[in-house]
């Protein structure tokens, strides 16, 4: 099971320049709106042709620009579920099913299918509804059956949860992760959720302006997202403007007025520094420096209280630290931050 | 009573109907897909008809049909004549109606969410299948009110209908031809009658398409 991609397609201003393989499994792209990610899907499922490039699934070639082979979207055997579902409103559950299954012609055999698939997507009682009859979830759930019964090589979710409320969502993520168990093939998720990038995916890239960036496993990208994007991207919440390597454990943030002692070696050509919310730590005796808290946020499950270093420029943005110890934060005056989470960010 | 003009009235105008459907349909889903320069263009050729003068269509039908017009040389070769014969009135019925169907089709089709078409396509529907059970159900509404619009224009058609077939009895009279004549003839009782009966097709049609209307949203619900 192998995905390639490698395509070219310019956009008026914007160009998309994508590049990437997989190898089973489930990949995710994370990027913000307008990055290019949904485009990339529509290029493999040949809903837009690329300029240039190509397109190979399991070894069958979907789209050359050399060689010029196009495969139409009916012949590329690739499962797409849009954002709104796209479920076709004047047909039933049972008959949006049935179009995934017109390529059986046996009739027993597709009643057999469709039963199967009702019940597996837990849809029993519901196939005489139509798709505004159905709540989120369930029309997700639909759609998901219709892609699942026309047996695609490859499935790509676009922004899967982006149409579901906040409390919902987690509930179908679970649910998602089974499916996709049950599915087994190689899967693309587009998300600019990293939640549901970190759940979801075995695998993630990281797409901005056109072009993917750092395909890494999940837990390595989130641990060191090692570019300014990627750590935008997976939840770095504050991020120095610039920062000089001074040492080789030792890095200056001209904009925050100190230097931070790290854990990896100080590469050269370093851009800047990232460190999470939650690596703050107030009893921490490394990289510790006086603060002056400036705002506060009260969460149920603990506090976002923003502050700026003692020693910090007056224009260069606040930083947040997420504490769950809010009795603490009155008499804080000092943070430090362990080098290990001192997150080297390279161009 | 002759109740020829009512049968050619109600011939034209359902074949014209038709015609104008398919031709309507066909125009509105590829102006839809044309670059913008292009679409304005076509866009204002095949909406001419409507804010033409009928007459002005009329004239512009002689010209190119006319018996001694190269089109009209060549079509009388093959034994077809439209110029004063019934089924000239089915071309200038279609001529003057197709702009209603072609622009309340295209309304429709340019409010479908494409996306259904681009899923239909990865799930390896063929591009008839999506366009008939698709595409058509989904813009049923703004169809068929473009197809009554239609209707009842062609029904209707008065001055590009009298340019191209006149009016002769029991040939080319269509129920609007008759009012005319009747009335210029000083036959206000029969012109009259005709009045009223053309009153009744198109209050007729108007229940129908109410009625239709109400079931479907009934279905929908």
């Amino acid at each position: 099971m192998s995905l390639v991609v490698d395509i070219q397609k310019r956009l008026g201003s914007f160009c998309l320049d994508v590049s990437f393989e997989t190898e089973g499994g489930v990949l995710g792209l994370l990027g913000a709106s307008g990055s290019g990610k949904s485009m990339t899907l529509k290029c493999i499922a040949g809903i837009e042709r690329p300029d240039k490039g190509r397109i190979i699934l399991n070894g069958v070639t979907l789209f050359d620009a050399k060689k010029h082979i196009d495969l139409p979207s009916q012949k590329r055997h690739v499962g797409y579920l849009f954002q709104n579902y796209a479920l076709f409103p004047t047909m039933t559950v049972r008959q949006n099913i049935l179009c995934g299954l017109h390529w059986e012609h046996d009739k027993t055999k597709r009643e057999n299918a469709l039963a199967e698939i009702i019940g597996l997507m837990q849809l029993t009682g519901l196939e005489k509804r139509h798709p505004h009859q159905l709540s989120g979830g369930q029309q997700q759930r639909v759609a998901l059956g219709r892609i699942l019964v026309n047996r695609p090589e490859l499935l790509m979710l676009d922004e899967p949860f982006s149409a579901l409320d906040r409390h919902l969502r987690d509930q179908l993520q679970i649910q998602m992760q089974e499916f996709l168990r049950h599915f087994g093939r190689e899967t693309l998720i587009v998300t600019h959720d990293q939640d549901e990038a970190y759940h979801l995916c075995h695998r993630v890239a990281v797409v901005d302006e056109g072009k993917v960036h750092s395909l890494k496993e999940t837990t390595a990208l989130f641990h060191n997202p090692a570019s300014r994007q990627a750590a935008i991207l997976t939840g770095v919440r504050n991020i120095a403007p610039s920062a000089v390597k001074t040492g080789e454990y030792e890095v200056e943030i001209p904009a925050w007025g100190l230097r931070l002692t790290t854990l990896d070696c100080v590469q050269d050509g370093l851009d800047t520094v990232g460190i999470h919310a939650e690596a703050f730590l107030a009893d921490c005796e490394v990289n510790r420096f006086p603060i002056e808290v400036t705002g506060e946020m009260r969460e149920p499950s603990g506090d976002r209280i923003r502050f700026h270093w003692a020693s910090q420029a007056a224009e260069s943005p606040h930083l947040w630290w997420r504490t769950q110890n809010s009795c603490l934060n009155g008499n804080v005056s000092e943070l430090g931050v362990a080098p290990k989470d001192v997150l080297l960010l390279y161009p | 009573m002759d109740l020829y003009p009512l049968w050619n009235s109600l011939r034209i105008a359902a074949i014209s109907s038709v015609l104008v459907f398919f031709m309507g349909i066909f125009a509105a889903y590829y102006a839809v897909r044309l670059p913008r320069v292009l679409k304005g263009i076509l866009d204002v050729f095949l909406t001419l008809p409507l804010v033409l003068p009928p007459t002005v269509c009329g004239y512009f039908l002689l010209l190119l049909l006319g018996n001694k017009r190269p089109l009209g040389i060549v079509l009388a070769q093959f034994g077809i004549k439209f110029v004063m014969t019934w089924y000239g009135g089915v071309i200038a019925a279609t001529v003057v109606a197709f702009p209603l169907m072609y622009r309340t089709a295209r309304g429709a089709f340019e409010s479908f969410d494409e996306t259904l078409a681009y899923s239909g396509r990865t799930l390896g529907l063929s591009n008839t299948y999506i366009f008939w059970r698709i595409r058509m159900p989904a813009c049923k509404q703004g169809i068929m009110a473009g197809m009554v619009l239609a209707f009842a224009r062609a029904l209707g058609e008065y001055g590009a209908t009298s340019m191209l077939i006149g009016y002769t009895p029991g040939k080319t009279a269509t129920i609007s031809t008759t009012v005319y004549q009747l009335w210029r003839t000083n036959d206000d009782e029969g012109a009259f009658i005709w009045v009223m009966i053309n009153l009744a097709i198109s209050a007729a049609v108007l229940l129908t398409v109410n009625m239709l209307e109400r079931r479907n949203r009934r279905a929908a619900v």
